[in-house]
């Protein structure tokens, strides 16, 4: 007979971690279920050979540590997803399985596992791969082509270790109108045009396949958050300050900066702010904390798009907000009830 | 040199192997990163600099060991630098004769090969307090156990980051460059592989005291 001794208090809650997990697996399957609706075969393909690199890098990494399989927590399941959301649809599969198992095996279990990992795993991946395939991860396919259903992009079967085809030509056979292999970020920042609001909220756009359904990523957030699984302020903060910034650059120019509108609904941002930024691992927890931390995420984003050399920096902007963490958590330690404030007389 | 040495154990294996595998310049004692990081990107780049750094390091123990009992304790790290230095000139001006795309290649980290901290580390731990002929297999030992550590991360570096080895090509030219591998960001990736490959070699645990659990 075994006994579990345990400090007090002994309360019991039913917010486990894998009960939180779960919810946010079940959160993302419908903006899942739309990239597939939207992408077809090859977006499945990613998102089943990404998910399953990552479950099998972490149990990997369990049986090379003698410890008990932490797959039934979900994170790694999490990851998975969100990493395939972040790649191309068409993005080969042998380096979604490189980003997967990067962001395990990197991002996370050389950490110590769940919990203890700096980074969120799963930009980890998408930052390795976007600087080792810089080409591969702006190759874009159409949405809502005609043969979605019945055949994969010609990128998805790539060879491990080669070259993916060129996709010029089978984006033709595809018949979709207007179709310019550019993101709107990238159409935004080479060409100055912007996609409208509808583009993006009926799904007509160039992107990632999670980059798309800012509606079904904020009805998950909005039922994480009501669940209590989520902490909305960061998301909050994260899409405020964003906005923020960018109406004040259209403020100064509006003939050269776009709408806050666009700001938001582009690229990873909507998906980042929900659903990476607010990884309990990798964030703030005081109060004040999560604020700046959302702040920054958002401001850095929009700094990033506009002045940088990258199209988007949702990426970037999180992974340096989660460097931040420990740091903003330092320096925004709530005064302890009835305790004297440092160098501070009574 | 006929004073009695209680570091004069004789000539062991071990005085030749410390340096490839029980203390390891790069996979165990982690020093002269600059260079290890920074030619590293092929695997010619990395055995040219290891073998300069060996012949700069055996050359500098001869000579320190030669002349241990003349050099007064409180100038001998300035000795030493004056030594490393003239043989380092040596090497850059027999590189830059031998082949000028190597030399460029290398770059200002031939120069610096003067103040790798494997050659100093060597004069003043060993060199210094041993005999010539052991100060020279202990320091040949370090100098392959560094070339081979290059030659590691070079090659790595050279198959995932062009697909080549030696120049030769290994995977048709259909092969997709992972190009962060020969970006400074690929060289930390894989000598942090390496670093954890040979921590399991060797089966030392990763942490003292084992784990916590929770």
């Amino acid at each position: 007979m075994s006994m579990e001794l345990r400090t007090s208090p002994h309360l019991v809650s039913d917010r486990s971690v894998e009960r939180i997990m779960k919810h946010v697996v079940l959160s993302l399957l419908p903006v899942c279920a739309f990239s597939v609706w939207q992408y077809g075969l090859s977006a499945l393909a990613l998102l089943l050979a990404v998910t399953a690199t990552c479950l099998a890098t972490e149990r990997l990494f369990n049986r090379a540590a003698d410890q008990p399989s932490t797959l039934g927590d979900w994170s790694a399941t999490i990851t998975g997803v969100l990493l395939a959301l972040t790649l191309p649809p068409a993005f080969p599969l042998w380096m979604g399985a490189v980003a997967g198992f990067v962001a395990i095996a990197i991002g996370k279990v050389l950490f110590g596992g769940l919990g203890c990992n700096v980074f969120n795993p799963a930009l980890i991946g998408r930052a390795f791969v976007q600087a080792s395939f810089p080409a591969a991860i702006t190759t874009w396919v159409p949405a809502f082509s005609a043969q979605r259903f019945t055949e994969f992009a010609p990128t998805t079967f790539t060879v491990p270790l080669m070259i993916p085809p060129d996709v010029a030509d089978w984006v033709k056979q595809q018949a979709v109108d207007a179709f310019t292999g550019a993101t709107p970020l990238a159409r935004w920042k080479f060409e100055n045009v912007t996609a409208s609001a509808w583009d993006f909220l009926s799904g007509a756009v160039t992107a990632s396949a999670g980059e798309t359904s800012a509606i079904l990523i904020l009805a998950g957030g909005i039922y994480l958050a009501a669940r209590k699984f989520m902490d909305w302020r960061i998301t909050v903060a994260v899409l405020g300050s964003a906005a923020l910034t960018a109406w004040l650059f259209q403020m100064v120019d509006p003939s050269h900066y776009p709408s806050p509108t666009f700001v938001l609904l582009s690229g990873g941002l909507m998906l980042g702010a929900v659903f990476m930024a607010t990884d309990m691992a990798t964030s703030p927890v005081t109060p004040l904390g999560v604020w700046i931390y959302g702040a920054v995420i958002g401001v850095v984003t929009v700094m990033i798009r506009y002045f940088g050399g990258l199209t988007e920096g949702v990426m970037y902007a999180i992974l340096f907000a989660n460097a931040m963490a420990p740091l903003i958590d330092k320096y925004t330690q709530p005064r302890v009830f009835g305790a004297r404030q440092q160098g501070k007389k009574q | 040199m006929s004073l009695p040495n209680k570091n004069d154990e004789g000539i062991t294996f071990d005085t030749f192997m410390e340096g490839v595998w029980r203390q390891n310049p790069v996979f165990v004692m982690v020093l002269g990163m600059c260079p290890v990081m920074a030619v590293t990107v092929s695997a010619i780049n990395g055995i040219s600099m290891g073998i300069a750094t060996t012949f700069v390091l055996v050359s500098s123990c001869l000579l320190v060991s030669l002349i241990r009992h003349l050099v007064p304790k409180e100038v001998r790290i300035a000795t030493y630098i004056v030594i490393i230095a003239t043989f380092v000139t040596l090497v850059d001006y027999f590189i830059q004769a031998l082949s000028l795309a190597l030399y460029e290649a290398l770059g200002a980290f031939i120069q610096l090969i003067v103040v790798n901290c494997i050659i100093l580390g060597r004069a003043e731990a060993h060199a210094s307090k041993n005999p010539p002929l052991k100060a020279v297999v202990n320091a040949l030992g370090m100098g392959v156990g560094f070339t081979i550590g290059l030659f590691a991360l070079g090659g790595v570096r050279e198959i995932l980051g062009a697909g080549k080895l030696f120049g030769v090509t290994l995977f048709g030219d259909q092969f997709q460059p992972w190009v962060v591998m020969v970006l400074p960001p690929g060289g930390f990736f894989v000598l942090g592989g390496w670093l954890l490959l040979f921590a399991l070699f060797r089966g030392k645990p990763a942490t003292e005291g084992g784990h916590t659990h929770g």
